[in-house]
This record gives structure tokens, C-alpha cells and sequence, in this order.
């Protein structure tokens, strides 16, 4: 069963993955291992496949780094959902196939270590505190993280999904 | 037709990009005028583009490529990068491209004119909001949106509603655009301008490098684009309509400012330099897209000239391209700075981003002329990073400790070592262990919470 991470407001890439960190300085193989080094110490050790980043306000600010998205990726992460996500990482999670997914009471329902579904079809982060429901994604968005990102859209479209 | 047709800045630019109506909240799809590329992402952006089955960009010649993140290269890591970035720019024949030693790409892209007023571009890197400052919507993406973007020629964007920033009033000596924006970021937190773009009113005719401070910072706030509306630069459809409709305004007198102060580890819990005088430092970084320009470097020199940082202070100055710091060494700002004991750094991103240069050790105390101050931002995440403007630095490279720059400025010969005396005497400590034990960051945070708001700090 996938287990729910938390974090406060204002979480930051810095954070995420520090730049002395970067894939650029460690190599592509280990940067991930770094994930959340200084502020949740012994995370990339301990999360499994499928769990679930639960966050407050502007989750994903400062840096446009997506090595911080990749290196979620790389650990295997089935889902951010926080309160609202700084816009640069929010596009980086839907272009590399991460549901990131905006959930006013996510935050305060569920609970570190709590187990956790992500349930995308019905639209809840079912908790064992009760369901936080999740804010629909728009259809652009959608479309991208069905294909499980853009490079795959794009290879399989050849374009961008319409919009409006 | 209910609607107002007025429309701001970005609304503008975009309907003109895409060619239909775009109103806030629109998804449009956009020809890119440029893409910036660097150093730190260019391995994600190959494998993007070689996973997009897209060996050719789309245009070389709308192409810039910069290797200054991490320049000249640190480690061995880094260099083996930096050599296949080399390679890809030789393959794909992209004409401008600028190696370690060049700058910081945004000073670069701007001061060289990569940035074509109304137009839309895309850089690799959140401080591209920078060529705002001569009216082009710059957008700091992603690796990937990157490859898309070198692949197709185009990006997707949502029409960001706009924060309206009017400055009113003239600086006084010794506060600078920084000391602005900072007040700004102090007023509208660093998420007020989430997905947002904020548009500058009555800066328009600002010397084009403060108007990159301004609109660089923008970015600090969570922003999509920093426009500085009636620059020199701007066609004349470029213009935000009077009526057009604003999200949130804001309006800053210069007037009545004063120097501001960031405390660690937030970018918008600012203070008034008041609350921090007497704050120890063990490092000042002059430098970044920020304010590594000439005018800055000038600033610092301005109190340094013919005098010696303080003992236990490391000052390093790092000019933010080779034109800035060819200027500065013409003109003797370099060597003034040099002879006050100065590292002066080659042209480039420098310590701003713990990667290279100057980074710092556990428990060191900086302050910074740069635009972010998060734990770890500069090197060890128990260091703590203060942020002011270039005479804030430089007063507290002369002194050790943060000090009002204005009375220094202002001073005689001799009233101005008996302040330097008298701040250097009652500095807390000696050497960089102790020094932290004077850190007053969680009492200023206090100070900060109480005289603006988004100011709260778990830890």
C-alpha cells in the first residue's frame, strides 16, 4: 500500500533536489538519491513505488530544475497533490508523466505516513481519515498525463493536444 | 462583447502570438522567438530531443546556448558535460553560442539583443522572466518543454492574469531598484504572482540593467513573466490599455524607501535595514543576474575604493558578463574592488547557485546581491544567506556586519572610519562558527511577520 509524504507551504526544488546535487554533478545515475537530503533525510532510502507527495501552498517553487521531477520519477512517485504548485514545476510533473493534482484538503486530512490511494478516475486521495477531493485537471493537462507525458504525446500525435 | 476589450501587457503579446484573442486564462499555443539553453539542463534537453525523434532543432538561428551554471567547470562531472554541450552546439551548427567566461545567459541575452520586444521566449532556466525587461514575455521552463520547444518551434502557455506594480516618486542616494523590487516581493510574497505576470508601470525609462533586476525578481514571486512597460526598446503597439484589468496592484514610492534586507531562509521576509544593523556576515557576493552589472560593481566600489573589507570577511565579486567586466576593469571599478581585497570571480552565474566559486560551509553567514536565498541555495544548507543590495554588500564586506549603506555614503573622510571602527568593534565573534552563533534571522523573521505579510517559516 503507497504511503503519503507531507510537506509544508512554500516547498521549494532547492529542497527537492539541492543543486550540489544536480545529475550535472553527480551523474544521471545518482542525483535521485539525493531527493530530499537536507529537508526529509533518509527519503529516497524509504519511499516505495506508487507513494503519494502531499503538500501545502506554491509546492515545486524557485528553480526551473526539472531534475527535481526527474528524480521523482526515477523513485517511482504515483502523484503530487498539494493545495496549489509553483507553474514551472506543475509543467514539468504533466510533461514527464507525474499526476500532479491540486486538493485543498489533502493537506490537512492526510497525515505523514498515512496509506494512501490515488484514485485519478473517481478524483479523491482516499486516506484513513476519509477521501480529499482532488480539483479536475484541465483536458490539455489530462490528455498529456494519459499518454504518460508530452515526448510520448508528441510521438504518438505529432502535435500539441488542441486547446479550446 | 459584455467584456472590456482592454487588455494588459500580456494579454497583448500573446493575442499577437497566437494570433487569436488570448484572454486571461486561455490555453494558447505560441511561435517561440528564441529558446535559451544552458549548461546545467543541456543533458535532460538532448535526451528529450533524441526522445522525441528529433535530432535537428527546429531552428538554429533562434537558438542562444550558454555554459555559465556551473563555469568554468568545477569537477570533472561538469567538464565531461560541458564537453558534450560543446559537441551538440558543433553537430547542430547553432551559431550563438557563449562558453564559460561569457556571463550569465539572461545579462547576455538581454544586453546583446537576443530579445525581441512583444515576442515570446523560452529559456532552460526560472530567471529568464529577465527579458521582461526590454518587453519580450520570457517564461523560464523545464528541460522538456525545452526539447519541445527547440523541436517545434512552439510552446503552450495559459494567459496569466497581471499584477499591476507602479513605482511613483525618485530613489534617493544609497537605495537602489533592488531595494524596490525587494519591497515589492516583501508586499506581494513568493507566491502572490503564482502563474501571474507582473507588469511595471513608470520604470520604463530606467537604465536597461535595473530593469533586468526588476524584472528578473519576478520570478521570486512565482510569476510567469515580469514585463516593464514603456521601455526605449518597445514597439509602439506595445503597451498595456488604460482599463485594461489587474488582479492585485501595488504601488511603491521610491521616495520614502528604504534599503531592504531578505532573511534567511526566504526571499520575502524582508526587513527595513534598520531591523538588521549590526547582523554579522562572513562572506559578501557581489554578483548574478541580478546585479552583477557595471553600475553595480560601481556602487560597491563607491565605498570600497582606497579602503580593506574587514578581517574575517570573504568578498567576492563576480561580474555578470565579459562586457560588464571589461567596463569595470576600463574604468578602474575592478581594480578599486580588487585592492579592497576582493576575489573577483570570471563572468558567470558564480556562487548564486552553490555549484562553483565561493560556496559556503556549514554555519557561515553570507549576504548576497543575488535573488534567492533558500537553505542551501549557496553551498552547505547550514549556511545562511542575507540579501541586500551592492552597497548593503559593500558596507558589510567593509564592516562584518549589515549596516544602513546612506550615512557612509554621506560621511567625511574621518566620520567615515569611526563608523567603520565602531561597527567592526562591536561585531559578535571571531571566525565563522561563532559568528553564526549571532545569527539573527528567527528574530528578524519575527520582525519581517509582524511588518508584512506571507511571512511564516516552520523550522
Amino acid at each position: 500500500m503507497p504511503r503519503a509524504w507531507v510537506f509544508g507551504d512554500d516547498l521549494d526544488t532547492d529542497q527537492i533536489v539541492p543543486g550540489r546535487y544536480a545529475p550535472f554533478m553527480v551523474g544521471q545515475d545518482k542525483f535521485h538519491l539525493y531527493a530530499f537530503c537536507d529537508a526529509r533525510p533518509g527519503f529516497a532510502k524509504e519511499v516505495k513505488p506508487g507513494d503519494v507527495l502531499v503538500g501545502g501552498e506554491n509546492f515545486g517553487c524557485g528553480s526551473s530544475r526539472e531534475y527535481a521531477v526527474a528524480a521523482l520519477k526515477k523513485l517511482g512517485i504515483g502523484g503530487v497533490v498539494a493545495k496549489s504548485f509553483a507553474r514551472i514545476f506543475f509543467r514539468n510533473c504533466v510533461n514527464l508523466g507525474i499526476p500532479v493534482l491540486e486538493s485543498t484538503d489533502a493537506v490537512s486530512r492526510i497525515h505523514d505516513g498515512d496509506e494512501v490511494t490515488l484514485d485519478m478516475p473517481a478524483g479523491v486521495l482516499r486516506g484513513p481519515r476519509g477521501d480529499a477531493p482532488l480539483r479536475p485537471l484541465a483536458r490539455f493537462a489530462k490528455e498529456i498525463l494519459a499518454a504518460g507525458g508530452v515526448v510520448a504525446y508528441l510521438r504518438a500525435h505529432g502535435d500539441f493536444p488542441q486547446v479550446s | 462583447m459584455g467584456r472590456s476589450v482592454n487588455r494588459t501587457l500580456a494579454e497583448k503579446i500573446l493575442s499577437r502570438a497566437s494570433g487569436r484573442a488570448a484572454r486571461v486564462g486561455d490555453l494558447v499555443i505560441v511561435p517561440v522567438s528564441r529558446v535559451m539553453v544552458h549548461d546545467s539542463v543541456i543533458d535532460a534537453v538532448m535526451a528529450g530531443l533524441r526522445d522525441l525523434g528529433k535530432e535537428r532543432i527546429w531552428d538554429t538561428s533562434r537558438v542562444c546556448v550558454f555554459v555559465d551554471h556551473a563555469a568554468p567547470a568545477p569537477t570533472p562531472v561538469v567538464a565531461d558535460s560541458h564537453r558534450v554541450l560543446r559537441e551538440w552546439v558543433r553537430e547542430q551548427e547553432i551559431p550563438t553560442f557563449y562558453d564559460a567566461g561569457e556571463g550569465v545567459c539572461h545579462q547576455i541575452m538581454v544586453e546583446e539583443g537576443y530579445c525581441e520586444p512583444g515576442t515570446v521566449i523560452v529559456g532552460s532556466d526560472s530567471h529568464s522572466n529577465s527579458y521582461g525587461a526590454v518587453g519580450a514575455f520570457g517564461a523560464g521552463m523545464g528541460a522538456t518543454d525545452i526539447a519541445v520547444a527547440l523541436a517545434l518551434g512552439r510552446t503552450w502557455l495559459r494567459v496569466p492574469e497581471s499584477i499591476k506594480v507602479t513605482f511613483t516618486g525618485t530613489l534617493r542616494k544609497g537605495i537602489t531598484m533592488k531595494d524596490a523590487i525587494m519591497r515589492v516581493v516583501r508586499e506581494i510574497g513568493t507566491d502572490g504572482a503564482r502563474y501571474a505576470s507582473v507588469e511595471f508601470h513608470g520604470v520604463g525609462d530606467l537604465p536597461q540593467g535595473d530593469r533586468i533586476t526588476l524584472a528578473g525578481m519576478t520570478t521570486e514571486m512565482g510569476a510567469k513573466a515580469g514585463l516593464v512597460v514603456g521601455t526605449p526598446e518597445a514597439p509602439d503597439w506595445l503597451f498595456p490599455d488604460r482599463g485594461a484589468t489587474y488582479a492585485n496592484e501595488v504601488t511603491i514610492d521610491l521616495t520614502t524607501l528604504e534599503p531592504q534586507i531578505a532573511v534567511p531562509p526566504r526571499v520575502d521576509q524582508v526587513v527595513d535595514v534598520s531591523a538588521a544593523i549590526g547582523q554579522p556576515v562572513d562572506v559578501v557576493f557581489l554578483g548574478s543576474c541580478t546585479n552583477g552589472r557595471l553600475v553595480d560593481m560601481r556602487q560597491a566600489a563607491a565605498v570600497l575604493r582606497g579602503r580593506r573589507i574587514a578581517p574575517q570577511v570573504r568578498l567576492e565579486v563576480v561580474p555578470s558578463s565579459r562586457r560588464q567586466m571589461e567596463d569595470a576593469m576600463a574604468d578602474g571599478t575592478l581594480l578599486a574592488l580588487s585592492s579592497a581585497g576582493a576575489v573577483i570571480g570570471s563572468s558567470g552565474c558564480g556562487p548564486c547557485l552553490g555549484r562553483t566559486g565561493g560556496v559556503l560551509a556549514g554555519n557561515e553567514i553570507c549576504l548576497s546581491t543575488a535573488n534567492r536565498n533558500y537553505k542551501g541555495r549557496m553551498g552547505s544548507p547550514d549556511a545562511a544567506i542575507y540579501i541586500g543590495s551592492p552597497y548593503v554588500a559593500a558596507v558589510a564586506a567593509l564592516t562584518g556586519v549589515i549596516d544602513d549603506p546612506r550615512p557612509y555614503l554621506e560621511a567625511s573622510d574621518a566620520e567615515f572610519d569611526e563608523l567603520v571602527a565602531r561597527r567592526r568593534a562591536e561585531r559578535p565573534g571571531r571566525g565563522a562558527a561563532s559568528v553564526r552563533s549571532g545569527d539573527r534571522s528567527r528574530e528578524l523573521v519575527l520582525t519581517a511577520a509582524r511588518s508584512g505579510p506571507a511571512a511564516e517559516i516552520d523550522d
